[in-house]
């Protein structure tokens, strides 16, 4: 594969995850609990939409066919959608939210440190801006998490059920293929793989603050990384898509 | 209305101080569990827009604020007494501000 390939493929995994993760806390817009928790996940869903546009502006670039991020975001079919499994899931009950957002952001707070030292100039300015705004979105997920799991019976029970049904989808982030290796080793990108130690070492800490237990390794989902997703991301990009499909261009 | 519950968190108002050195001053007030969640709730409340650089939380029930009908013995009696206020001086020539 050629260092452009590679880099292409990076940068749409990097920026697919936040797009649709973007995506899916927007759809809690006018449902969150409380209306300062509604500010709190729309907020992160701006935050996220950002970090998107300016990943697949340089996706864009990197591909050298005149595309522009809206093309990478509207008009990419699900299989050249290479977001993590674990970020299409369904917003659920608040407690699955939380749960999606504490594996998530405690995978991107440990991903983005060793991004910053990127030998490529754009990721690793992207990466300075991007990490304020993970250990933001990390702070609120895990203080949730705490309070859940340490509240009363029901929200430890919700919050165990969500640790545990999105278990699954965790596995992923972790998955290095040859992509990972050729961008480590020209020092663009860290090796997923490598990271895995400190994220499991914070979820323990975490859940045990939470009194939660931590899942065993068991059985996990794959496919993101070569475009295979579940059942959801179809739906989410019906809607996100449907515009620019219908009304090709369309302006405002 | 006594059946109705107010299954709302505990109120706290929030201050904010739009640069370091300068007065905080009172932005509006955030529901929240506790104090973590509250400078959460006031940070993604307040704090959008480049708003400022610092937050102090108060919880509600700790302001004391005077009652409405003291008004007339408080803050009248200073109304017709111009002679507390300095402004009977002549600024000194070069003072901008005094």
């Amino acid at each position: 594969m050629t260092h452009q390939e590679a880099l292409l493929t990076l940068t749409l995994r990097l920026g697919d995850d936040p797009l649709i993760l973007g995506h899916r806390l927007g759809e809690w817009c006018s449902k969150a609990p409380i209306l300062e928790e509604d500010l709190a996940l729309t907020n992160m869903a701006l935050d996220l939409i950002g970090r998107a546009e300016v990943i697949l502006r340089y996706a864009a670039e990197v591909e050298g066919k005149g595309q522009t991020e809206d093309d990478l975001a509207y008009r990419r079919g699900e299989r050249r959608f290479y977001n993590h499994l674990l970020v299409e899931q369904p917003n659920g009950n608040f407690a699955n939210t939380i749960a999606r957002q504490l594996f998530i952001s405690a995978y991107e707070s440990f991903y983005y440190t060793e991004l910053m030292n990127s030998k490529d100039a754009t990721l690793s300015a992207i990466a300075h801006k991007a990490i304020k705004e993970i250990k933001y979105h990390l702070k609120h997920a895990s203080d949730w998490t705490i309070r859940l799991g340490d509240g009363t019976e029901e929200s430890h029970h919700k919050m165990q059920e969500a640790i545990n049904e999105l278990w699954m989808y965790t596995g992923e982030l972790f998955e290095t293929d040859d992509i990972d290796e050729q961008m480590s080793e020209s020092g663009i990108a860290p090796l997923p793989a490598e990271l895995f130690g400190k994220w499991k070492s914070l979820m323990i800490d975490i859940l045990s603050e939470a009194k939660l237990s931590l899942p065993d390794e068991g059985f996990m989902q794959t496919g993101s990384r070569q475009g295979v997703h579940t059942e959801y991301l179809g739906y989410i990009l019906a809607d996100m898509q449907y515009l620019q499909r219908a009304y090709p261009d369309a302006k405002w | 209305m006594e059946n109705v519950k107010d299954t709302q968190w505990p109120i706290w108002e929030v201050f904010i101080q739009s640069q370091p050195g300068t007065p905080y001053k009172h932005a509006g007030s955030v529901h929240g569990s506790d104090k973590e969640i509250a400078m959460q709730n006031a940070r993604d409340t307040y704090f959008r827009r480049n708003e400022g650089t610092s937050i102090w939380l108060v919880p509600t029930d700790c302001i004391i604020a005077s009652n409405p009908d003291d008004a007339e013995m408080f803050f009248d009696p200073s109304n017709d007494k111009a002679y507390r206020h300095p402004t009977f001086y002549t600024m000194p020539e070069g003072a901008l501000n005094i």
